[in-house]
């Protein structure tokens, strides 16, 4: 209500201000648009939506994995065995430090620090790649030893003998593996928002694509937070 | 506890187009936090609570706590308007609904036999005896209790270990997905 308030005296003013004053209009602020604030809570609204859709896309998965771990909790607990660990935790603490230069990269923009912007976004892209680093020899050993979804699962080896283990490799996989995809994705995000911060594109008064870049890079943080406890440390 | 530096930083900030919130001090303070969170879930993992839920039940109120740390704080959603706090529970709120109704659901029918959708029966290991039956494809539908062709176990109504819908429920009800 306030909002569509406020776009209407925009409009007024802005109808005023078009003869004159129109060489000064700054080409970041789009023309439906009263104040750059208004730009920025609008895009974040947006944001926020696609992050709902994204909870739902991944709570499909968690649901799935709940009942499926009611139902066989022995296969579960026996197939978490598989999991390190400490490559787990390792992967959470990085993710974390990850989400932390992210938010910093936003402090850092909406104070006008363009080098700690850039430094902080080149810290949460290489926090990225050592999370996915990481994430390779994971699956690397898994599919070595045939610890694979469903028919592919091929494991012969100690703690075998309990049925059903598939399921659970099939919940690792997927959740992990769209997980992994949304982390390619942020990684082309923040790279494109990096490529901007280095080009100078955004101050105090613009610097939306940052600020939504970290919010999904949040979010991506906010699903592993779940993932691990969930696929690790099951007892 | 830093809310006070926070609202210096928010005074300081009136002039820029941005609310200014949080600040370094702050978001560290999460990190530490958050980064406490993680060795507490580890370790709580390594008690047993007693009772198989319980353990879940703690971890997932652990990983709460640092969602809802990250969205508070590196998320924004605490010095911002409600439209996206509101949009974000609305969202968790469904994700429960979905949960429990996919769980009552659950829960008022027979247990399913999970099939990995392997045609051979012998591949998958001695276990393979009591869900012989279910997934050889050989095994007429009209016969109950027919030997399984894997050899591996008995095959006989009743004597499953898993129970009944193993044994009692294999020569004349097998669901759909497992047949090929």
């Amino acid at each position: 209500m306030n909002q569509s308030i406020t776009a209407n005296t925009h409009t007024d003013h802005h109808i005023d201000k078009q003869g004159e004053h129109h060489a000064e209009h700054d080409p970041r602020l789009q023309h439906h648009f009263a104040t750059f604030e208004q730009q920025f809570d609008a895009a974040k609204i947006g944001m926020w939506l696609f992050i709902a859709t994204e909870v739902l896309m991944f709570g499909g998965l968690f649901v799935g994995f709940a009942l499926q771990q009611a139902a066989h909790p022995e296969a579960f607990v026996a197939a978490h065995h598989h999991l390190d660990k400490n490559l787990g935790a390792l992967n959470t603490i990085v993710l974390l430090i990850s989400s932390f230069t992210a938010v910093m990269a936003v402090h850092s923009a909406a104070t006008n620090q363009r080098k700690k912007l850039i430094l902080n976004l080149v810290i949460t892209l290489i926090c990225a790649g050592i999370f996915l680093v990481v994430k390779y020899f994971e699956y690397e050993h898994k599919i070595h030893e045939g610890l694979l979804p469903g028919a592919y699962f091929s494991y012969k080896g100690h703690g075998s003998e309990v049925p059903n283990q598939f399921i659970f490799f099939s919940f690792y996989f997927m959740m992990t593996g769209l997980h992994g995809i949304h982390i390619l994705v942020g990684m082309g995000v923040i790279g494109w928002v990096l490529r901007r911060a280095i080009r100078g594109d955004f101050d105090s008064t613009y610097y939306t694509p940052v600020d939504l870049v970290a919010l999904y890079w949040h979010l991506v943080d906010l699903i592993w937070i779940y993932l691990f406890p969930l696929l690790y440390l099951i007892s | 506890m830093a809310s006070l530096n926070t609202h210096a930083a928010h005074a300081q900030a009136h002039d820029h187009e941005h609310h200014i919130h949080g600040g370094p001090k702050l978001y560290a303070g999460i990190l530490g936090a958050l980064l406490f969170l993680t060795v507490v879930t580890v370790g709580a993992s390594m008690v047993d609570f007693g009772g198989g839920m319980i353990n879940v039940v703690i971890a997932m109120l652990i990983a709460s706590l640092k969602a809802s740390l990250v969205a508070l704080f590196f998320m924004h959603l605490r010095w911002e308007g409600k439209m996206n706090a509101i949009i974000f529970c609305s969202t968790l709120f469904f994700l429960g609904l979905f949960l429990i109704g996919c769980y009552t659901d659950n829960i008022s029918r027979p247990p399913l036999e999970p099939t990995n959708m392997k045609v051979a029966p012998a591949a998958a290991g001695p276990q393979q005896g009591p869900r012989g039956g279910q997934q050889a494809p050989s095994v007429g539908h009209g016969q109950p209790g027919a030997a399984s062709p894997s050899g591996g176990g008995p095959a006989i109504p009743g004597a499953s270990p898993e129970g009944s819908y193993g044994g009692a429920a294999t020569g004349t009800a097998p669901k759909p997905e497992t047949t090929h």
